[in-house]
């Protein structure tokens, strides 16, 4: 979907904010952009102010308000005067909208990329009976490896080992 | 009560109830019987808060219909009274040990994510807009408080003796999950709020599956209590609010 948005090369000036706004590295994962990350959802003109449309990963993100100011900071050395920072709930963020080029980068930062998502009914069977897709280590690409916790760093990271190499790394949750 | 009163009303309800279970999460920093629990822990609270804010962001536009001036959610949480809280008894039971803490947890999360995903279908899209934000958290929620149930549950002899323990105290307040009264009634049937009663069979179907895992007994329907909703609380609510309040109480407009 941010392909789509940045592919309309309609207006120089949105087109140049795009360029700009790509090269803002995300506060907690700074290998990806925050337009790489898909929650830059528009950029748009009102009458002759800038309007900069963003969602947040997960509700609680502490980093949202670190990338607004970010996006601010671009937008003036851009030189426009008028301009506005939007969120935008709906739809809900996905790490489906992760740029494909993003997660091989996530991989060489050492950090497993999102896997699918699971849209089926919530399981609570229990962890010996749920079903777990293989997370490939980010470090040797062996698929031996554990849940540590559903919680890592951040919210939108879960702890893993792997079982061959034995070292511990971040998985992008899929949401 | 016109319509715009119970819906802020509903909002603060639905406000409410993450804050607390926030803070309560919270006093766990430092104190998790392991780091991965600690971090957690507080990285559902803040879930929860992030969802809180957002009920209070618009609960702020809804008042300032009614009263002209709306609240901010700092204004929310720091300056009002225990009566004017409108969250559940069960988010704000104490800590207790960890298998309170998860017994909780799971009491609520499994009623959260039910009652967020049909709140996504709201026909006020703001409302519909933050509860399927929240809902694909409440889904991550519920399977870790659900595992936390089975482990203690099903874990050792000392584990699933704490455990029965907590759902045994803290079965009382479950009740009050799916009370209707008149206002959550009629913003049901606008479609725009949910009928709690509505949830209880699933609820009750998925709590007494992990149940039956863990190997611990449901325990019976007996008296229930409630209040929360009209800004009736128990005995610890005063002292929570007292340590959640007493910064922007003593020092008014602090920022930092």
């Amino acid at each position: 979907m941010v392909t789509d948005v940045i592919a309309e090369p309609i207006d120089p000036v949105l087109g140049a904010i795009w360029q700009r706004l790509a090269a803002i590295p995300d506060p907690e994962i700074p290998v990806i952009s925050i337009v790489e990350l898909g929650i830059v959802r528009k950029v748009a003109r009102e009458g002759d102010a800038i309007i900069v449309t963003v969602t947040p990963t997960y509700s609680g993100c502490p980093a949202t308000e670190m990338i607004a100011s970010d996006i601010r900071r671009a937008l003036a050395q851009s030189g426009e005067t008028h301009y506005r920072v939007e969120t935008q709930l709906a739809p809900a963020w996905t790490t489906d909208w992760i740029a494909p080029a993003a997660r091989e980068r996530l991989r060489a930062y050492g950090i497993a990329p999102p896997g699918e998502r699971a849209t089926q009914r919530v399981d609570v069977s229990g962890l010996r009976r749920r079903p777990t897709a293989a997370v490939a280590c980010p470090r040797c690409g062996s698929s031996r490896t554990t849940e540590l916790s559903r919680f890592g760093s951040t919210p939108c990271k879960a702890q893993y080992r792997c079982e061959d190499c034995r070292e511990p790394f971040d998985y992008f949750k899929p949401h | 009560m016109n319509r715009d009163q119970q819906l802020l009303d509903y909002l603060l309800r639905l406000a409410d109830s993450d804050l607390i279970l926030t803070q309560h999460l919270g006093e766990w920093v430092g104190h998790g019987p392991v780091i991965e629990e600690d971090i957690a822990l507080t990285n559902v609270g803040l879930d929860l808060l992030g969802q809180a804010r957002m009920w209070f962001g618009y609960a702020g536009e809804i008042e300032a219909r009614v009263t002209r001036r709306g609240r901010s959610e700092d204004e929310f949480a720091f300056l009002r009274e225990a009566s004017g809280f409108r969250n559940l008894l069960l988010v704000e039971q104490p800590n207790g040990d960890y298998a309170h803490t998860m017994a909780r947890q799971f009491c609520f999360d499994a009623w959260h994510e039910l009652l967020l995903a049909e709140l996504s279908r709201s026909t006020d899209a703001r409302i519909a807009g933050i509860a399927a934000k929240g809902w694909k958290e409440a889904r991550y929620h519920v399977e870790r408080s659900g595992d936390w149930v089975i482990r203690l549950g099903d874990g050792t002899e000392e584990s699933h003796a704490r455990m029965q323990a907590a759902l045994d105290d803290l079965w009382m307040y479950t009740g009050e999950m799916f009370e209707s009264d008149a206002i959550e009634v009629a913003l049901a049937a606008e479609g725009v709020g949910c009928d709690p009663g509505t949830l209880a069979p699933a609820w009750r179907e998925r709590v007494g599956a992990v149940l039956a895992e863990a190997t611990l007994a449901m325990p019976p329907t007996a008296w229930m209590q409630s209040g929360g909703k009209r800004g009736v609380h128990t005995e610890h609510f005063g002292h929570l609010l007292a340590e959640m309040q007493s910064l922007p109480r003593a020092y008014p407009g602090a920022q930092w």
